[in-house]
């Protein structure tokens, strides 16, 4: 069975660049950009071919909920 | 594609104030969470106090009083018993709660007062720049005490649930943390516990939450997240201190 598809929305005005979702998410989907904004932050971002499950541990430890996280709807079950 | 996990309606769109990697932010997150599962955003009152959380009154989605530094739990008590049908839930740093409010805390925990208290320790003062505060840890840095705390000056860190169990027997008071999601579920459960033991009527709610200072520990956020397990947890036993009936069922 393969693994259920994810992927997050990461808000630039809300995300601060701690970098607790890079250290929590199990797939390593998420990683810095690499130009400063205008706060002077590398906020984070989707990894280039990020295999992100949707399980939403990023949500859970980002400290200003700059994360949301969708999931491809599951209608169609594998049969047995 | 569905949204599985996104911001709680019980937080509002601005961002918040603290710094990169304060625990102040998903506290904030359970707690707009739990109200939303609740249904109580247009009974709840939410009351800030002095330190970094003082402006988290634009944070939250409900109404919010700001009380004089220390002094949540006697605003809440007032609220609460002019307006029974409110929720009334505290905000508070150690330094609000453990430091000056101290006499406030331990006689609403003494009246059984029918209020949720949110407790942040993160072991420090964090507004005014670090200073020692009186849960900070045995030798742990602070910016009036460098070389560490030492219990011969300073006492030995405060334990406030341990000790506001003892006093209060109607309640639900519990120690958690949120250093990894596993924590951070428990600890929703907890302020959940908090508030449903006020709902129904059964006691005073309290959840204690560990939480990291990144700034004034001069920490980056993962190592405030290790710190948390390896040194703060051993001397503040995570749990559930409240008496045997009104344990989270
Ligand atoms: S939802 Fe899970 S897998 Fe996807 S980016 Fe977040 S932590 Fe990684
Ligand atoms: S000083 Fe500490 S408690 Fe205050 S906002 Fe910064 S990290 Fe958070």
């Amino acid at each position: 069975m393969s693994k259920a598809k994810g992927q997050i929305a990461i808000n630039p005005a809300r995300c601060k660049g701690c970098g607790l979702c890079i250290w929590v998410c199990p797939q390593k989907s998420i990683k810095t950009v690499d130009e400063a904004d205008r706060r002077g932050i590398r906020i984070a971002c989707c990894a280039e071919n990020a295999p992100c499950t949707g399980c939403g541990f990023c949500y859970m430890v980002c400290p200003d909920t700059a994360i949301a996280v969708y999931k491809e709807s599951t209608t169609e079950e594998p049969a047995d | 594609m569905k949204r599985v996990y996104g911001k709680p309606d019980a937080m509002t769109d601005v961002p918040f104030p603290y710094c990169p990697g304060c625990s102040h932010g998903t506290i904030h997150r359970l707690i707009a969470e739990v109200i939303d599962e609740l249904e109580i955003a247009d009974r709840a009152i939410g009351i800030t106090s002095a330190g970094c959380s003082v402006r988290n009154w634009r944070q939250f989605d409900c109404d919010m009083v700001m009380a004089l530094h220390g002094r949540g739990p006697a605003v809440a008590t007032g609220l609460k018993r002019a307006q029974p049908e409110t929720v009334i839930f505290t905000y508070q740093g150690d330094g609000d709660m453990a430091a000056i409010g101290t006499g406030e805390i331990v006689h609403a925990a003494s009246r059984c007062e029918r209020i949720t208290v949110i407790y942040v320790n993160n072991g420090v003062f964090g507004a005014t720049g670090g200073q020692q505060a009186p849960t900070t840890l045995i030798g742990q840095f602070s910016t009036s005490y460098p070389t560490g705390r030492d219990p011969r000056t300073s006492g030995y860190p405060l334990k406030m649930a341990e000790m506001l169990a003892r006093v209060s027997p109607e309640s639900y008071i519990a120690r958690v943390s949120i250093h990894n999601v596993k924590n951070i579920i428990k600890a929703k459960k907890a302020i959940r516990q908090a508030f449903l033991v006020q709902i129904e009527d059964r006691g005073f709610g309290l959840a204690e939450v560990l939480a990291a200072c990144p700034t004034n520990w001069r920490l980056e956020p993962v190592r405030c997240m290790q710190k948390i397990k390896s040194d703060v947890i051993p001397y503040y036993p995570l749990g559930e201190f409240s008496s045997q009936s009104l344990k989270a069922q």
